[in-house]
């Protein structure tokens, strides 16, 4: 059945290309990541070889960029009645929500590919941590991972684009600000800190600043890789459900 | 070869399909006909394993369509109504990824690919994307993508809609070649079809089989002999016709 996940790897993969949608895709992050770690994150006037003002703000950007990715899963399915043409197929659900997301995480991929100029320019102006540089990129492209999944469940909810769009966002920024500094010490000055330790666990600016201090830690693995077959299960689901017609 | 036992959708309150049963064997074609809203769609749906029913079960080839989905699907040829494809894939890129999802590869995947785009003559279009297509070759390309596992049983809904005379020619008679291998099911508005192409014919009407028999049968069955007539007579009550479930 490896051969369905494939099939719909590649046609995935082919659209995104097929389209400008990569193509602009790559070459917004292209500009922006670099853009924001030398403007708003002052990269010359730290004074320090490491990518922290481009990981700092990458969440931020995937944020917008990757529900970009994910929003077309279903959703563009749905809305050119394509959808029935992949159901007819002997393809196991599991392969064709696999596929799809294994296509648009290669996008991320390729993405986060296009920043290591930066990784090299770091090592020509001093002595990075390299390791630490490495796990932080492992970090970066599993949190877009996760995005990629909650986007393509909130895809199977609609046929409109635009919505699955605004709903992935709106998902993903709740997942980033729940480990944002301020969220955090407003909630644990009002609210009882198992609370607060709960906010921070669920959220993935936490688990992934754990990879960019170059630590690969078990929890943060199980929370991206469970977040991500957790929301790959619910699309799914969604998608398995349309065969009911609406019962 | 095709099995429908008693199936029935609802959605809602609304009962599209309402204890629908046939079967079909190979070598068949079966001319599905009915007015809009009839329930052709919603059957046809539940046969390729799109929509699970509410009651009743289909089988292709003796595997159950929800059960033994993948088994029904991989003996399955299936045009959904209105053609869908992928606008940015060209025809040879859309009857390919059904092909590997179908597990084709190598020298068996150029093959298949190179007769099924043959058989629904899409000639130089089939390297043009989909999108920029007219919407006779789109369903050409869909056609090409619904054959070219050369499947046991096929099911087009409304395969000639949107073509020109010569286009609906020429689709009429590769589903005339392919008949003695397979068991078809096509559905239709275009009434003179029935007896150019089809071996038998059902008709039905808000979700319940009001004919099935020979389309010389069914002409029989209006005032004045036609299958036209027999089809106004059966949905509109035109003529007296008696439902023979």
């Amino acid at each position: 059945m490896i051969h369905t996940l494939h099939a719909v790897y590649r046609r995935e993969l082919t659209a995104y290309f097929q389209t400008p949608l990569a193509y602009v895709f790559l070459a917004v992050f292209a500009i922006c990541a670099p853009a924001f770690a030398f403007h708003i994150g002052r990269f010359f006037d730290t004074n320090r070889a490491d990518l922290a003002p481009m990981f700092d703000y990458l969440p931020w950007l995937f944020v917008v960029l990757m529900p970009a990715l994910a929003m077309r899963a279903w959703a563009e399915e749905r809305d050119r009645g394509t959808l029935e043409f992949l159901m007819a197929l002997p393809i196991p659900l599991w392969a064709a929500t696999g596929g799809k997301f294994l296509a648009a995480w290669t996008v991320a991929g390729l993405a986060l590919a296009l920043t290591f100029p930066m990784w090299i320019a770091v090592n020509y102006l001093g002595a990075p941590d390299n390791a630490a540089i490495a796990t932080g990129y492992l970090g970066a492209w599993l949190m877009a991972g996760s995005y990629l999944a909650v986007g393509q469940a909130l895809s199977a909810t609609t046929s409109n684009q635009v919505v699955a769009f605004v709903l992935g966002t709106g998902a993903a920024f709740l997942l980033t600000m729940a480990g944002w500094p301020f969220v955090l010490s407003a909630l644990g000055e009002n609210a009882p800190a198992a609370l607060s330790e709960f906010v921070a666990r669920l959220s993935a600016l936490e688990h992934y600043n754990a990879f960019r201090y170059g630590v690969i830690g078990l929890s943060d693995l199980i929370y991206f890789v469970g977040l991500i077959l957790v929301s790959l299960t619910i699309a799914g689901v969604l998608i398995a459900e349309r065969r009911g017609g609406g019962r | 070869m095709l099995v429908a036992d008693q199936l029935i959708k609802d959605f809602g309150s609304f009962r599209a399909v309402d204890g629908v049963s046939f079967t079909l064997e190979r070598g068949e074609v079966l001319g599905f006909l009915g007015p809009n809203g009839a329930g052709k769609t919603t059957s046809m749906r539940m046969l390729a394993g799109g929509l699970e029913p509410d009651g009743g079960t289909a089988s292709i080839a003796g595997y159950d369509c929800m059960t033994q989905r993948l088994e029904a699907q991989s003996r399955l040829g299936y045009l959904p109504e209105g053609a869908p494809a992928y606008p940015a894939m060209t025809p040879r890129g859309f009857v390919i990824f059904g092909l590997r999802a179908r597990g084709f590869s190598g020298g068996a995947l150029m093959r298949a690919t190179g007769l099924a785009l043959e058989r629904a003559v899409l000639g130089e279009m089939a390297d043009q994307p989909i999108g920029t297509l007219s919407k006779g070759y789109k369903r050409r390309a869909a056609l090409a993508a619904a054959i070219a596992h050369d499947p046991a049983v096929l099911i087009l809904d409304e395969p000639t809609d949107g073509l020109d005379p010569n286009q609906k020619d020429g689709v009429r008679q590769l589903i005339r070649d392919m008949a003695p291998e397979k068991a078809i099911i096509i559905s239709t508005h275009i009434l003179e079809e029935v007896p150019a192409v089809c071996s038998r014919a059902i008709v039905i009407d808000k979700g319940r089989v009001l004919f099935d028999g020979t389309p010389h049968a069914l002409a029989a069955k209006g005032p004045d002999s036609t299958v036209e007539s027999a089809f106004r007579a059966l949905t509109q009550g035109v003529g007296g016709a008696e439902a023979v479930a």
